[in-house]
């Protein structure tokens, strides 16, 4: 499937407006599409390479949860992307859509603070369990105390 | 849509479970100064000292302690990022440190020496001091390269240890990033000379910093 008839098809379905880039489509979701739209496309336009999963820091505007799929065999790329919202730190978890989001998710609650719903098994994947605050968030202080070195 | 139950989760053997090696930390952790400060061994050579003719035993045998400390430091092989690249290289044939009887020993049971190659994270501090306190006395520590003297370029990031001073006490402090063998090698050198100074000093070079 060419990423034409993929905008057209999501515009139908959906109702939401994708930006194409060369191979690449965009797609801004609202945060209760999220597994559902991922889903859809990885069953209808066979995208079933899950390559990323990331995070945004948008400071005031909230986070914005980002990832990246793709079809293979007609080299389709699809980037979603999602904003939580001012404060909001729930997002619905990709781990029963794709198995591959379970670690990516876990670093993406350990730098960022997203807690996904639903994932099997939220813990910190980098950083020391007892470690507090997420660093990659904009209002991480350097100087954050952490616990000591034994 | 099937979800797949995790994969059990096998728990990581807990340190203080341990029973032998947290005793032999602890006791390393009240000797601070370890072997250094033996009042039992002071007692005694304060005690040949005074008898007549007795300095100039104590102080031959305190030269050739020293001599055969100075000559035989051996590093523990424990690299940590980079920097370990140029410690391997100053190991190796080209510049051959074995020449000064260095030799990497690859256990901290028997070694004398950390070389402290790279940026020290928060996460490794704690491995860091564990092998630091494995070693026996006395030893000592060269912190090599800018991550390990001061965090270096990675000062600014929320993981990195400040300077590996802060975690165990540094004797030689080797400037750059990476330091060349030839750096190293001449802050090998400056320790042997420490080293050489040892006894003497009653001390090392450097007191042993809180924390």
């Amino acid at each position: 499937m060419n990423p034409t008839d993929a905008v057209s098809l999501i515009r139908e379905t959906f109702g939401v407006e994708p930006v194409v880039d060369g191979p690449t489509v965009t797609v801004a979701l609202p945060v209760n599409q999220w597994k559902e739209v991922v889903a859809w496309a990885k069953t209808t336009l066979g995208c079933r390479y899950f390559n990323w999963l990331s995070a945004v820091d948008w400071k005031a505007e909230g986070l914005e949860v980002v990832c990246r799929i793709e079809n293979l065999e007609s080299g389709l790329v699809i980037f979603f992307r999602t904003r939580l919202g001012a404060g909001a730190t729930h997002c619905p978890s990709l781990v029963p859509v794709y198995r591959g989001a379970d670690w990516m998710e876990r670093e993406c609650y350990d730098m960022f603070g997203v807690v996904f719903d639903d994932h099997p098994d939220l813990r910190r994947i980098l950083l020391p369990q007892e470690w507090e605050g997420h660093p990659l968030r904009k209002d991480y202080a350097i100087d954050t105390p952490h616990a000591p070195y034994r | 849509m099937e979800v797949k139950p995790p994969i059990p989760q096998v728990p990581a053997p807990v340190w203080g479970d341990i029973k032998d090696l947290q005793e032999w930390e602890k006791y390393h952790q009240e000797r601070q100064d370890g072997d250094k400060t033996s009042e039992t061994l002071a007692s005694i050579a304060d005690a040949i000292h005074h008898m007549p003719g007795g300095w100039i035993v104590v102080t031959t045998t305190d030269k050739i302690f020293n001599w055969a400390r100075s000559s035989s430091i051996w590093p523990v092989t424990f690299g940590l990022a980079c920097c370990a690249i140029e410690m391997m290289a100053t190991f190796a044939s080209r510049f051959d440190v074995e020449r000064f009887g260095m030799v990497p020993w690859a256990s901290p049971r028997h070694s004398d020496l950390m070389i402290v190659s790279g940026t020290v994270t928060i996460k490794m501090a704690p491995m860091l001091k564990r092998i630091y306190d494995q070693m026996p006395d006395p030893k000592w520590v060269v912190s090599m390269g800018s991550c390990a003297n001061s965090g270096g370029p990675f000062r600014h990031g929320y993981h990195v240890v400040k300077g590996v001073d802060r975690v165990v006490p540094v004797d030689v402090y080797v400037p750059g990033c990476p330091p060349t063998p030839d750096s190293l090698m001449y802050g090998l050198l400056k320790l042997q000379e420490q080293v050489a100074e040892f006894q003497k000093l009653g001390r090392k070079s450097t007191p042993a910093q809180e924390g």
